[in-house]
């Protein structure tokens, strides 16, 4: 009886993937994501600061700041002395940097790297766009605020945000880590019929799986 | 460029033609004339360069303007083709024949104006829109702002400085007390 | 041609009437058969362009089919310039093409002075041409760092991003902006140039040349990058006008199409502009001829700054900027960006705000019909290569 009950709950867990075929359903898994709890306190400490020393970017230029993120990278600016380094796959990637506005086709594959991305990971988001809708406030194709579809940890303003700026943000994101803030990913878990209602609404074509692992 | 108007005026009656400046000339002609009117300029009067095809809408008129840019390299001369075509039933020919990237641009204005090209390689496939339900964003009837708000969330504390207003009343703050002032338009 | 037939043994000209089959002039792909893959190059990418994506279809690491996906950078700039004023149509015009915003800044505001009829005092003309000039400076050597790291080489992007940075800055002193800079607007210039500026814009223009010549050894005199680059994506002179390929891409195969010497604009009549061209048609010629660009690009950059004149207005006397109506009308203003023709058709109603503005973008066909065409039948790896080297710049393609 009881062991039935539990199955009953399990199946209730699952993922649906409803938009998917019926033959593609077995290729993606339909498991919901879990919270990651922390460790005891100075063990999490000393994660934290060691988290927040090597950051990796995930190198998706989603909007016109990644432009700025060239100089960033190279000679002038060169982010590698912050321990910042680009990474070509979101699976190697703990940082993802929204370069600004994001378009509806755009924030489909923003979902899906997101969710590719193994934890812990943070996002910066970049510009006045990802805010409030910046300059594109009633453009039908960009949308108005980042964190009703992924969580942000860290803004930063200006259109587009110079490259100090953009060190600057990065630095806010390591205190951040390190004083273990950032929560996002667990934070995403939580509300996360809440994530996928708000995305499921301006993404139309659905045609992924609920939960891209 | 005077003796080309003739001889096309000869052809075919203009319905209108406007010299812009001295490298730009415009003229309108009837959709069932447009794509022998292309053909030629393009094969015998050397406009070998679509620049772009576009469409503009006039919604007062119930119409829709399609312009297709050609230019020449011999004489340095760009010559905007103009026609239009019905906004309810909008439907003209592809000339994907004459240009390899005609097609392009007739999947963009079928996309984004809902003007069919029956032939045209790919018009049906979507361009720059993903998963769309609405009408075709470039209408006029279709209202952005309205549109943005109904579908994305808004972050509270936006405010908006329309420039007119802002100027109005950093100008004129004292605009009603003092009646020393006097505008002309009030 | 002796590069082409080197390249034979590459398997570019290989024989490819038998394999993939072809039924009426169409390859027959059958992605059942186990005899091809189809994935996807973009957006998530470091091999792509931008934001764009190319669904190829491959067999072993042949491309046999591809095509360009856009629309992830599209932000409705049309519609929304038809719903702001003139003067509001500035700050958003500058975004559509974000290496090189300056040829949509002085071309919206050419189009808004040509149907308004207003002329622009002299200095202003001067002072346009120099940030146009300085502009394609900027975006040229950002293409340098791009060309060489889809190849693998990452010191060249080192190089020339950092050198790109110091025209920002000369563009943030003379502007203000350093990448969105809104300096042209209606009428004129927003400011004069700063003093000490021609001073730092020679200096860097020596430096600038300085980096050129380490780039020319190490990139475009490597072997590794002659290899692979010779041969690839070759157009050919009948392509031009049937694709509409423009610019660089058009001048690599012979066209003489240069929009500052063919309808001169702004101060290009009197400057000594050379049309570059070349016969070959392939990326490495696509490559030689944008270094040659740089250098005229520099050596214009240096004249305008001996010719600027000193005294002047920079600005011409406009109507009430917040409550302007342009009359009824329509103009195509084009100019000559990196990549090639870029223009601005503008249609004004008579009434404060646009009727249509169209932003024709260079790489509009450089990108999509053009890239699925030369991308058949090269290597996966690539197609990196020939996407940089046709130099596409997809917010300007789809706005």
């Amino acid at each position: 009886m009881n062991k039935k009950h539990n199955d009953e709950i399990e199946n209730q867990m699952k993922l649906a993937n409803e938009s998917l075929p019926e033959r593609e359903r077995a290729l993606f898994a339909d498991e919901r994501p879990s919270t990651v709890e922390a460790f005891n306190k100075y063990y999490e400490g000393f994660l934290n600061w060691a988290r927040s020393r090597s950051l990796w970017m995930l190198a998706f230029g989603t909007g016109c700041g990644a432009t700025e993120l060239r100089p960033l990278m190279t000679s002038r600016y060169d982010m590698s002395r912050y321990g910042i380094a680009p990474r070509p796959t979101p699976r190697q990637a703990s940082v993802f940097v929204i370069g600004g506005y994001a378009s509806i086709k755009t924030i489909k594959r923003i979902v899906r790297s997101y969710e590719q991305m193994q934890g812990p990971k943070y996002v910066i988001a970049l510009g006045s766009c990802t805010i409030n809708g910046g300059m594109y406030f009633d453009s039908y194709n960009t949308i108005n605020r980042l964190d009703y579809y992924i969580p942000v940890d860290v803004y930063i303003a200006g259109c587009m945000p110079r490259p100090e700026a953009l060190i600057a943000g990065f630095n806010r994101l390591k205190e951040k880590i390190r004083a273990g803030e950032c929560e996002g990913m667990n934070l995403y878990v939580e509300k996360f019929d809440w994530y996928k209602e708000n995305q499921k609404q301006i993404i139309k074509d659905w045609n992924m799986p609920d939960y891209n692992w | 460029m005077e003796q080309l108007i003739k001889k096309i005026n000869g052809m075919i009656r203009l319905r209108a033609y406007k010299k812009q400046r001295e490298s730009l000339h415009f003229f309108t002609v009837e959709e069932a004339q447009l794509e022998m009117i292309l053909s030629h300029l393009k094969n015998y009067e050397g406009f070998t360069h679509l620049a772009f095809l576009q469409a503009v809408d006039f919604i007062e008129d119930g119409k829709f303007q399609l312009t297709y840019m050609l230019y020449n390299y011999e004489t340095k001369m760009n010559i905007g083709v103009l026609t239009l075509i019905d906004r309810e039933e909008a439907e003209t020919a592809s000339i994907h024949k004459l240009w390899a990237h005609a097609w392009q641009y007739q999947r963009e204005i079928h996309e984004m104006y809902g003007i069919d090209f029956p032939g045209s390689p790919r018009v049906k496939e979507s361009f720059v829109l993903e998963g769309w339900e609405e009408m075709p964003p470039m209408r006029r009837d279709f209202d952005t702002k309205e549109y943005s708000e109904r579908t994305f969330y808004q972050r509270p504390g936006r405010s908006t400085n329309d420039p007119a207003e802002y100027m109005k009343e950093k100008l004129y703050r004292n605009y009603p007390q003092s009646p020393a002032i006097r505008r002309d338009d009030e | 041609m002796s590069n082409l037939s080197k390249n034979k043994y590459k398997g570019y000209d290989a024989d490819r009437s038998k394999y993939p089959e072809t039924r009426n002039g169409e390859p027959v792909i059958d992605l059942d058969s186990h005899k091809f893959t189809k994935m996807w190059q973009g957006p998530q990418h470091p091999g792509v362009t931008g934001n764009m994506s190319v669904e190829i279809i491959v067999n072993g690491d042949e491309i046999v089919h591809a095509q360009t996906h856009v629309g992830y950078l599209h932000r409705g700039f049309e519609k929304l310039m038809e719903r702001r004023k003139y003067i509001q149509c500035f700050p958003l015009v500058c975004r559509i093409c974000v290496p090189e915003p300056d040829t949509n800044e002085y071309l919206v505001s050419a189009a808004m002075e040509e149907l308004a009829d207003i002329t622009v005092p002299e200095k202003a003309l001067w002072l346009r041409t120099l940030n146009l000039e300085m502009s394609r400076i900027a975006s040229y050597l950002m293409w340098i760092g791009g060309q060489a790291g889809s190849l693998g080489m990452g010191t060249i992007g080192q190089w020339t991003v950092g050198m790109r940075d110091f025209w920002l800055d000369l563009f943030e002193e003379m502007t203000g902006g350093r990448v969105y800079h809104m300096y042209m607007v209606p009428g004129g210039v927003r400011k004069d140039l700063p003093d000490g500026f021609i001073r730092k814009a020679r200096d860097l223009i020596v430096r600038t040349r300085k980096l050129l010549r380490d780039v020319e050894n190490s990139f475009l005199s490597n072997a590794v990058v002659k290899s692979r680059l010779q041969g690839l994506g070759v157009i050919t002179p009948d392509m031009v006008d049937e694709y509409g390929i423009v610019g660089p891409n058009a001048r690599s195969c012979g066209k003489e199409y240069d929009i500052r010497l063919n309808n001169p604009y702004l101060k290009y009549d009197e400057l000594d502009v050379k049309m570059i061209t070349s016969t070959v048609g392939d990326a490495f010629s696509r490559a030689q001829l944008r270094y040659d660009d740089i250098h005229q690009s520099l050596d214009l950059v240096s004249e305008i700054l001996k010719r600027i004149p000193v005294e002047g207005k920079i600005q011409a006397e406009m109507p009430n900027l917040l409550n302007w109506k342009i009359p009824a009308g329509q103009t195509y203003v084009k100019a000559e960006s990196t990549r090639g023709e870029h223009g601005f058709y503008m249609v004004s109603d008579g009434t404060d705000k646009p009727r249509r503005v169209f932003a024709r973008g260079a790489s509009y066909t450089h990108a999509i019909s053009v890239l699925e065409k030369l991308a058949q039948n090269i290597s996966l790896s690539d197609l990196a290569a020939l996407m940089v080297s046709l130099h596409t710049c997809p917010p300007e393609i789809e706005r």
